[in-house]
């Protein structure tokens, strides 16, 4: 085994598992975070080097482990050219904006929250560029739209920046819904839901009927994730973020990543008329659009966000094509917006950061105090606005020259080259203006004078500007050979011929940008009667009124829904609950043609029997009639509930009877325990209609219920539990079959459901703390309460039992494997043990002689048993597989040592744990308000 | 024998809804509890009932209970008593946070008497206002 056999999904993890750290870390430094963060990418980088080489020489990296192969679903990576080109972006840039966010936060921004978000967002983008399986890709994918929601909205006490994260996760997150339907008819359509399947089968899918579906699906996907027009408007309000969050979302990741999915299923969807259409004209309208609005914008910010948007729809437009020159055109034009666009916000936060404002009507001259800055900003616009030299100039060169491609097919596209350079003006006016406007004019009045940014703040865009100039003046060295394997691996084909040289001779293409430069500077000269005529005409035109409009008609339809249901009452919701169960089962009962009872032969009634259902009904009956005087009640419950214990004992179900006997009592001690802080008695209830309508719901539920089980008890059934009886000596080692499918059989399932005890027990927790309440002076006969809070008798005969309950316990416990037992009871068992110890005497005298927190007892439980079952799983079984043997020991004997003992063990500590947690916090609170009592009734 | 068992269930269910429709919450989780006994003897029906067969493999025996319902009992009785004790929980923290212990935190229901009658209800309401101020002073 290979570190290149395991090292994709290493390197998806790790931001993951750094998140967790980087969290942690800012607990004790500030900065720390900002280490985990660096090292954590870092690190990653170094686990993907290894595959590089491999690549280069074109393989295709795929590693996979099954997950669940009925439906398909695969844990799978996979490394191509374009995979590699994506994460290397996402990589090296997340650690330059990591460099630069670490002197970009402010004192009071929490450090910690920021890198972890930050680090589970670089994840899932890593998840969706190297993942081979598709729906392992859906899922990365809806966890950028989540970690984008959490980056954007960072700045929480801002409205914008909370309204801005909602849209951008309203639209993001419905396409990816969308997405999610249409890749899953993709796997329909091809059978499969790995990549290589599916890229392989192009032929197929154009040619199958469910292919305009499917496409429009993906699409959606992806131009909702791109900012593709009529879902571009998010993005300029996602600008609330902080800006490093935008430069590494709007520059090289989240935008790109609906880029990605148009590159990868390329060869797949590209090539039929519906594509060139869809996803070009979307590409067109976008490029016009930001590069138009582009112009008007004030905010630096707002401006970088919609030239943002142009560039995306221009690189939407390339794909739209279809062609593999237009293909090469595109994957060239993202590596060089990310380079150029993450240096310009980064420029644009340097501006706020020193100045403290981003509006360019206000910012002026700021040459004079931050020349460096300001010369990488001239050039990194250049780069935007397509000057020579750089590294913008030679893809747009390309693109101009696709667009030419088309109208020697089609002659009636004239009208696309002349759309184009008109963007491409534009482009150059607001790259201009933002030069101009920031860094020239009159130097500006400001209270404090501005200065140049911190070293390692401009580090980075040093990097990335040094980077535009690089690949602008030697593309065929800097770019040409990563180029070539990130096209062939998005076209699953050699890659086509393409030259990168930066002078092609005079011919059209460099004509158009000579055009686009001269009038793009005529456009910025005359700016003022344009943005005039912009403020009177277009300004109040906002796609986010239309999706206000919507957005606001679904609330109000939800929440005119749900109000017709939900009345803000819980005896309504309960009633309604009800009502829909009856009149589900109702039509269960009718769509059934034969007779409602079957012919399977009865049991003979014995007279115990009869008179153990004679006392549940009156006891159960009883609690109802005596609800409102609740002690007596709740006596009444614990009949019930111990003749329940009872009916698993007739039935042959021993660990039943234990568990319900031992959970009988705590369930009581609890209901007592909370009754003294609660009134000890309802009101009365005088409203007779609304008695008459529970009885009658409750009565019918009751039928219902009893016809059902008796439906299904006079009929035969055949058992999956032969295999159980069959296999519960041979592979679990054990004859108590109910424990094995416990912690063997169904391990998985008991696992989940000691977290939902746990879970319970910290939230209790939770709830009880800072909560006050206050205890009655008397009891409901209007007595004070007993002044000896701990009974002499109660405490020596308590003290006496202990050491027995729990032997009891650990008896149950080792032979539960075996014989009725096991941990789940041993555990109540032994919280009993414990409770009664806390009765008898006190909290604080138990809490002095028995130091252990019950918090680490539940997670001690939870890791136990999740290793029990990692361990089988490193083993090469299936997850908690149990594995046994058998020892001899002196005296004892022979004695089986299952595995599964551990588990169990983990079961007995999370049930100790959570329940003496639940009680014991209540036990406080009745502490508590004995000692704030201030004076004590006698 | 099966009808008395699921005349036993039906009750059991009946009770739980009529007092999970209650309107003060301590009922409510009886309720609860009571539905959640009717649930689990339910489910364990679902296995059939069987007397007197042996709980665990035995060479000697001819048939077994159904283990799978009960292996799934065993877990929905202890996740019972979780729920429970987070619903009284709850209810201790309404009625800590609202004053009553109303399930819609009302201090009287519509269909409820006042309690003017019951004075010791009315002294413990007073008490525990005006123990606050005395802790602040």
């Amino acid at each position: 085994m290979t570190l290149l056999t395991f090292n994709l999904p290493i390197v998806t993890m790790l931001p993951f598992v750094g998140a967790i750290f980087a969290a942690w870390a800012s607990t004790f430094n500030r900065l720390a975070s900002a280490w985990v963060a660096a090292t954590v990418t870092i690190l990653a980088l170094v686990f993907l080097i290894p595959s590089i080489s491999e690549v280069f020489a074109g393989e295709t990296l795929i590693q996979s482990w099954s997950w669940i192969p009925a439906i398909g679903l695969e844990f799978a990576f996979r490394l191509d050219g374009l995979a590699l080109l994506f994460a290397i972006l996402i990589l090296g840039i997340g650690l330059l904006i990591v460099i630069y966010a670490r002197y970009y936060l402010y004192a009071k921004d929490s450090m910690g929250r920021f890198f972890a978000y930050l680090l589970i967002f670089m994840g899932s983008m890593l998840g969706i560029v190297l993942s081979e399986n598709i729906i392992q890709l859906i899922v990365f994918w809806e966890l950028t739209s989540l970690s984008s929601f959490l980056l954007i909205s960072y700045w929480q006490y801002r409205k914008d920046a909370r309204e801005g994260a909602l849209m951008a996760l309203v639209i993001t997150g419905g396409g990816g819904l969308a997405l999610l339907a249409g890749v899953l008819i993709l796997g329909n359509i091809v059978g499969s839901y790995n990549l290589s399947d599916v890229l392989a089968a192009g032929d197929l899918v154009r040619s199958h009927e469910l292919y305009l579906p499917t496409l429009i699906l993906i699409l959606i996907g992806a131009f909702t994730k791109s900012a593709q027009f009529p879902f571009h408007f998010w993005l300029p309000h996602a600008m609330a973020a902080p800006t490093p969050v935008s430069a590494y979302l709007h520059s090289a990741t989240m935008v790109k990543a609906g880029i990605f999915l148009l590159a990868r299923f390329f060869p797949v969807l590209s090539g039929s008329p519906e594509w060139t259409w869809i996803v070009g004209g979307a590409g067109l309208i976008t490029l016009l659009l930001g590069a138009y609005i582009a112009l008007f914008k004030h905010d630096i910010k707002g401006l970088l966000a919609y030239s943002t948007i142009s560039h995306l729809g221009l690189i939407t437009l390339l794909f739209g094509f279809g062609t593999h020159l237009g293909a090469v055109a595109a994957i060239f034009h993202i590596i060089n917006h990310a380079t150029f666009k993450a240096s310009l916000f980064m420029v644009a936060g340097i501006i706020d950061h020193e100045t403290g404002s981003r509006d360019m009507r206000k910012l002026n001259g700021l040459f004079k105090y931050m020349p460096h800055t300001a010369v990488l900003a001239i050039i990194a616009s250049a780069a935007m606005a397509g000057v020579p030299l750089l590294n913008g100039f030679l893809s747009k060169e390309m693109f101009f020259k696709q667009t030419l491609t088309a109208v020697y097919e089609t002659p009636l596209m004239m009208v696309l080259p002349v759309l184009v350079t008109l963007a491409a003006i534009l482009a150059v006016a607001y790259s201009l203006r933002f030069i101009h406007d920031v860094f020239f004019g009159e130097p500006m009045e400001l209270s404090e004078k501005p200065h140049g940014p911190p070293l390692f703040m401009r580090i980075p865009v040093d990097l990335l500007v040094l980077i535009c100039l690089a690949v602008g003046i030697f593309p065929m060295f800097v770019v040409s050979p990563i180029l070539a394997v990130a096209v062939a691996g998005s076209l699953q084909t050699a890659p086509p011929e393409f030259s990168l040289a930066i002078w092609h001779g005079f011919n059209l293409p460099l004509m158009m940008s000579i055009v686009a430069l001269v009038f793009g500077v005529l456009v910025y000269m005359y700016r003022e009667r344009l943005f005039a005529w912009h403020e009177r005409r277009i300004e109040h035109l906002d796609a986010r009124i239309i999706y206000r409009f919507i957005f606001d008609r679904i609330v109000m339809f939800a929440s005119v829904i749900t109000r017709s249901f939900d009345k803000g009452s819980l005896q309504n919701a309960i009633a309604w609950i009800t009502g829909t169960a009856f009149v589900a089962g109702v039509i269960g009962f009718m769509s059934v043609s034969s007779s409602v009872l079957g012919q399977r032969e009865l049991l003979p009634v014995d007279g115990i029997s009869i008179l153990a259902a004679a006392i549940i009904i009156i006891a159960s009956i009883m609690t109802v009639i005596l609800h409102q005087k609740r002690l007596i009640a709740v006596m009444m419950l614990g009949v019930a509930g111990l003749i329940v214990a009872l009916i698993f004992v007739k039935f042959s179900a021993p660990d039943l009877a234990l568990t319900q006997l031992s959970v009988e009592i705590v369930t009581i001690v609890l209901l007592l325990l909370a009754l003294y802080f609660l009134p000890q008695t309802s009101p009365k209830e005088i409203g007779y209609l609304r008695i008459s309508r529970d009885v009658f719901i409750s009565v019918l539920s009751g039928v219902g219920v009893m016809v059902m089980t008796m439906a299904v008890m006079t009929r035969d059934f055949l058992p999956i539990s032969d295999f159980f009886l069959a296999n519960a000596v041979p592979g679990g080692g054990g004859t108590n079959v109910v424990n094995i499918i416990l912690v063997d059989f169904r391990g998985t399932d008991t696992l989940g459901e000691i977290v939902v005890l746990a879970l319970a027990g910290l939230g209790i927790y939770a709830l009880l703390q800072g909560l006050k309440l206050y205890a009655p002076a008397r009891d409901e006969m209007g007595l004070g309460w007993n002044d000896d809070e701990h009974p002499q008798i109660m405490q020596t005969l308590t003290r006496l039992v202990f050491p027995l309950m729990l032997m009891v316990a650990v008896f149950i416990f080792i032979r539960g494997h075996n014989l009725p037992g096991g941990g789940f009871i041993a555990g109540l068992i032994a919280a009993v043990a414990l409770i009664v110890q806390y009765l008898a005497n006190g909290i604080s005298w138990t809490a002095a002689r028995l130091k252990i927190d019950m918090h680490w007892v539940i997670g001690l439980g939870l890791l136990l048993a999740t290793v029990t079952g990692l361990v089988s799983m490193g083993l090469g079984y299936p997850f908690l597989t149990t594995t046994y043997t058998y020892l001899t020991w002196p005296v004892v004997g022979k004695f089986e040592v299952a595995s599964a003992i551990a588990f169990d063990l983990g079961v007995f500590l999370v049930v100790v744990g959570a329940t003496v947690m639940s009680l014991v916090q209540l036990g406080k609170l009745s502490d508590m308000s004995h000692k704030q009592q201030p004076e004590k009734a006698r | 024998m099966e009808w008395l068992l699921a005349l036993v269930i039906g009750v059991l269910t009946a009770t739980g809804v009529y007092l999970t429709l209650r309107m003060r919450t301590f009922p409510v989780v009886m309720g609860l509890t009571l539905l959640a006994y009717g649930v689990n003897v339910f489910l364990f029906a679902m296995g059939r009932l069987t007397i007197g067969y042996p709980a665990v493999i035995d060479p000697a025996a001819q048939a077994y209970s159904d283990p799978l319902p009960q292996a799934l009992v065993l877990t929905a009785i202890v996740i019972a008593f979780g729920m429970t004790a987070f619903l009284i929980v709850l209810a201790l923290k309404a009625r800590g946070e609202l004053g009553n212990d109303h399930v819609d935190g009302l201090d009287l229901g519509k269909d409820e008497l006042p309690l003017e009658k019951n004075n010791l209800e009315k002294e413990q309401q007073q008490r525990s206002k005006s123990i606050p101020q005395e802790n602040k002073q």
